[in-house]
């Protein structure tokens, strides 16, 4: 009985939570610059707000590889103009070794982490979810808003560390103790590690207030009638996202202040039998394990390459069926594949340590478990494929991205199942045919879903189009750099080119690619510039682009299409609409599609048992 | 001066695309968006297809280009199971690649955009996904399965006869160790380490079977046909033993030994004449971050015929005799008494480190 009166005053809160919202709409005026701008508590403020920061700092990632592809290029000239924008780390016009050790480790950390993780996720978990699942807005909008602004001072962290005398951290994205423990190691071990973990840990937690708000938005605020069957794909791919950040970097964060400990309080986690050459010195430390720290970080940065590609799978997966004007093909196997990658995604992450001297007998399991993921996301292109089949194709801006996205994604994919199998992994790890392997099919690839997302939701972000034009020159450009920069990649690793090598003019084993490194150096400048003409694109096009006139410019199903062309807070006007269908009635009973708000007519046929 | 002139060129060539751009658009609301958008769908759709064709071509002219300076023929017989497992995945995964490329490319033209098209109302189809699950996952216990016998067969133990060399990594150089005549190795404590002394991998004199034991940063001798098996180790951060030409790879990590085996095939002076390069060398290369030497540790491996590796292994001082000059200064010892000589050398050592 006082349940049962419990739950009536629950409800009763309920309505008035939503007229208060409604009220509070029709105040709009009331809001200063600071709170609809800065501390916005808007989703699709902070989902803006993510996406710019994850731009600026993809600028900048991207710059660093232009630098160190300038010295892979063109080993033997100089560039003094790098010396007086550089100082010492170029002197006398070339990149130092120090240096360019800095340079590929924040490449790899900021691409990584700021871009296609905050970047992507914090843009479209924020933006979509509340729109496409009927919410006003996240379950939690201030933490929502301490998730960016935990995200913001991190990145001012990692900014800074590039202006220390020391330089910022140099040991790989992965930084390795004893590497990155040991300042008399490596210049980048000194103070600049110290601020790259700093950074690291407020992005974890960045990264979990997100995560935290997306998992239970999604669980808790969906509209009436939207069951989770009923959820576009994007939405289940950021749910399978979310659940993985948050069960997988509180661990990495754990590896972390280990190597904190380490290297500040004396401990012995990561280092053992030490003697240092710089200093001539034996170290005390006895009894860690440097191995230790690779499991806790690779049982994150394994499921981090997930994090990173699964929000693309969603939004290719959506863009590819609203622009094929047919439902996507195998709802039930998509979400099914999502969530045995997301599985899988745990167990996989010795993977990256065959060599490392693991117990051959263990390694079998990672190889047998690392390859099993294959049969998921073979269904998933197939799908795709599927989903294009007979349908009637409109090459939209995003459209071509989602098509270039399953192309690049098919040809990583297919590598991964070289370095998934331990046999060739001695061969083949740590060298070209790595990179390869992992930026055409998370870096790329995760670009490419992106840039999908950007040009399909650019019109409901801001109310205007983005430049075709400018659009197809960017994708055309971009897919042919990309393979042309990455393709002949694998052909250095076959030859056991190693990474991270600045000059081999030492080594007569490697040095016969001297042509093809000048070569990939140039496309490399080219597939920037054109990445800076998005950019410009981009910000043109939010105060001058076309303007949106019509509500569904894309005849799209899903729910966010239902708003007023520029939303407010509190994304619908009066009542948030119900759902009574699934996402994907394209082309169903001859009509071109169905509004996932439009209830099921006596005459239709019947809803497919996706 | 030239690079200021490629950021003029390039930012001159930005405002150009920029102006065609903003052009584009105008005319397009002159043409009318309908008629705009299905001659842009047509012109991406041919270009589809295009980028399709002129990709496979050159994914073909890209293998003509390379597949000579890829290191040919492996030179361990590890190295030839790994090359022939290579073989098998390329076989299996170049059918996917080609078959799956041509069909998302294909669909794209086919189906394109036209007028009065009806798309397909196809939303699943339980026998197809059965189909596309099973036939990757029998491709992939194939692939497995290989991968796994080869797995298990180069890192099984090593044979009992195999020789056994240490190498030890350090920023940036790798350091070598051999037995000696006793085939074992002597004690060692990294605290022990004292390059003044020549003690470079802090070797326990107190310990008889280190008094032997030949310590070199020349090169790693190897025996051509001979299995060998590699004791890894670092001497600070995580290296690793990189051998491109056997296809052999291991970290060398401080605090935690491991290990390989592997028989070279060939020996140097082969090597040269089958690549036709008098300098060739195998070479070691540091295949794991080590600091920003990283690029340029390199070691060299020579393999010998078995009568100039003992004529090498002769020649070698052993690291006590090394670090410790004044056992060299002596006239030879009688054979008859060398424990003697030991153990006053051991408690001269001990004396000194308890200093």
């Amino acid at each position: 009985m006082s349940q049962e009166v419990n739950l009536h005053e629950q409800v009763g809160e309920m309505t008035t939570h939503e007229v208060h919202h409604d009220e509070h709409h029709g105040h709009h005026h009331k809001e200063t610059f600071i709170t609809k701008y800065v501390f916005s508590q808007d989703h699709k403020m902070i989902a803006k707000q993510f996406l710019i920061t994850g731009m600026i700092w993809a600028i900048i990632g991207g710059l660093f590889s232009v630098l160190f592809r300038l010295q892979l290029g063109f080993p033997n000239e100089t560039f003094p103009i790098l010396e007086d924008i550089l100082g010492k780390w170029a002197a006398g016009g070339k990149i130092q070794p120090e240096f360019y050790y800095a340079l590929t480790t924040m490449h790899g950390t900021v691409l990584v982490f700021f871009v296609l993780t905050a970047g992507l996720s914090g843009t479209f978990a924020n933006f979509l979810i509340p729109l496409q699942l009927g919410a006003r807005d996240m379950a939690s909008p201030f933490m929502n808003m301490l998730s960016y602004w935990f995200f913001f001072i991190a990145s001012i962290v990692m900014i800074s560390s590039l202006f220390v005398q020391t330089g910022p951290a140099s040991g790989g994205w992965t930084v390795y103790p004893p590497l990155s423990a040991l300042g008399d190691a490596s210049e980048g071990s000194k103070i600049g590690m110290d601020l790259w973990l700093i950074a690291m840990a407020l992005f974890v937690v960045s990264s979990l207030l997100g995560g935290l708000n997306y998992i239970s938005t999604i669980l808790n605020m969906r509209t009436k009638g939207m069951s989770m069957t009923r959820m576009p794909l994007t939405i289940w791919a950021l749910f399978f996202t979310a659940v993985l950040g948050v069960l997988s970097f509180p661990v990495l964060l754990s590896g972390f202040i280990l190597l904190l400990f380490d290297r500040h309080a004396g401990t012995s986690f990561y280092l053992s039998d030490i003697f240092l050459a710089s200093t001539q010195k034996a170290l005390p430390n006895e009894g860690g394990s440097a191995i230790l720290y690779q499991h806790l970080f690779w049982f994150l940065g394994h499921p981090e390459v997930y994090i990173i590609i699964l929000p693309t799978m969603g939004l290719v997966s959506d863009v590819m069926s609203a622009n094929s004007r047919k439902p996507i093909f195998g709802y039930m196997a998509m979400v099914g594949s999502m969530f045995a990658i997301a599985v899988l995604a745990f167990l996989v992450w010795a993977h990256h340590m065959f060599v490392t001297g693991l117990n051959p007998f263990l390694g079998a399991f990672f190889v047998l478990l690392t390859l099993l993921i294959a049969v998921p996301s073979a269904i998933k292109v197939f799908n795709w494929l599927t989903t294009l089949w007979r349908g009637n194709l409109r090459f939209t801006p995003g459209m071509l991205f989602s098509i270039g996205f399953v192309s690049l994604f098919i040809s990583g994919g297919l590598t991964g199942i070289f370095l998934g199998n331990s046999t060739l992994d001695i061969h083949l790890h740590d060298t070209y045919f790595v990179i390869a392997h992992f930026h055409i099919v998370m870096g790329v690839s995760a670009f490419f879903g992106m840039f999908a997302g950007i040009y399909h939701w650019f019109p409901k972000m801001y109310g205007r189009y983005l430049n075709n034009t400018l659009a197809y020159i960017h994708f055309w450009i971009t897919l042919v750099g990309a393979y042309l920069i990455f393709w002949p990649m694998h052909y250095q690793g076959l030859a056991g080119v190693p990474r991270r090598y600045l000059d081999f003019s030492g080594w007569a084993s490697f040095n016969q690619f001297d042509g093809l490194n000048r070569f990939i150096s140039i496309v490399t400048i080219m597939v920037f510039a054109v990445q800076l003409l998005f950019v410009f694109n981009f910000i043109y096009s939010i105060f001058k682009g076309r303007r949106v006139t019509s509500q569904n410019p894309w005849g799209a199903t899903t729910l966010e299409w239902t708003t007023p062309i520029n939303p407010g807070h509190g994304n619908w006007e009066g009542e948030i609409p119900e759902v009574h269908r699934w996402a994907y009635d394209y082309g169903k009973d001859g009509r071109d599609f169905v509004p996932q708000t439009e209830p099921i007519s006596p005459n239709e046929s019947p809803e497919s048992k996706h | 001066m030239s690079t200021l002139l490629i950021i003029a060129i390039l930012l001159l060539g930005f405002i150009v695309v920029f102006q065609i751009a903003k052009a584009s658009e105008y005319v397009s609301v002159l043409k009318g968006e309908k008629k705009t958008f299905e001659q842009n769908n047509k012109i991406n759709g041919f270009l589809l297809l295009a980028f399709m064709i002129l990709g496979l071509i050159g994914v073909y002219w890209c293998n003509e280009l390379y597949k000579g300076k890829i290191l040919g023929e492996a030179a361990s017989d590890h190295g030839e199971k790994i090359d022939t497992m290579l073989y098998i995945t390329i076989a299996i995964t170049g059918v996917v690649f080609i078959i799956t490329q041509i069909l998302l490319f294909w669909f794209s033209f086919k189906y394109q955009y036209k007028e009065g098209r009806k798309a397909f109302y196809y939303p699943h189809n339980n026998k197809l996904e059965v189909i596309w699950t099973v036939i990757p996952a029998i491709a992939l216990t194939v692939l497995v399965g290989f991968g796994l016998y080869y797995w298990f067969k180069i890192t099984g133990d090593a044979p009992k006869e195999a020789n056994v060399v240490e190498i030890t990594g350090k920023q940036f150089g790798w350091i070598y160790r051999y037995p000696g005549k006793d085939k074992v190795f002597g004690k060692k404590y990294y605290k022990n380490i004292d390059e003044g002394k020549l003690n470079q991998l802090g070797l326990i004199w107190d310990d008889k079977a280190s008094h032997d034991d030949v310590v070199t940063n020349e090169a790693m001798y190897l025996v051509v046909g001979k299995p060998v098996k590699l004791i890894i180790n670092s001497r600070d951060v995580v290296h690793d033993v990189g051998l491109a030409h056997f296809r052999m790879k291991m970290d060398a990590v401080p605090g935690t030994p491991t290990t390989m085996w592997f028989t070279p095939k060939y020996t140097t002076a082969q090597m040269k004449e089958k690549t036709g390069n008098p300098d060739f060398e195998y070479e070691i290369s540091c295949d794991q971050m080590c600091g920003k030497g990283h690029y340029s540790m390199k070691g060299i491996v020579k393999v010998v015929e078995p009568a100039e590796y003992l004529l090498w292994l002769a020649k070698q001082k052993p690291n006590y005799v090394m670090s410790n000059p004044e056992l060299e200064s002596k006239p030879a010892v009688p054979v008859a008494t060398p424990a003697d000589s030991t153990v006053t050398a051991a408690a001269k050592i001990a004396g000194s480190n308890s200093n």
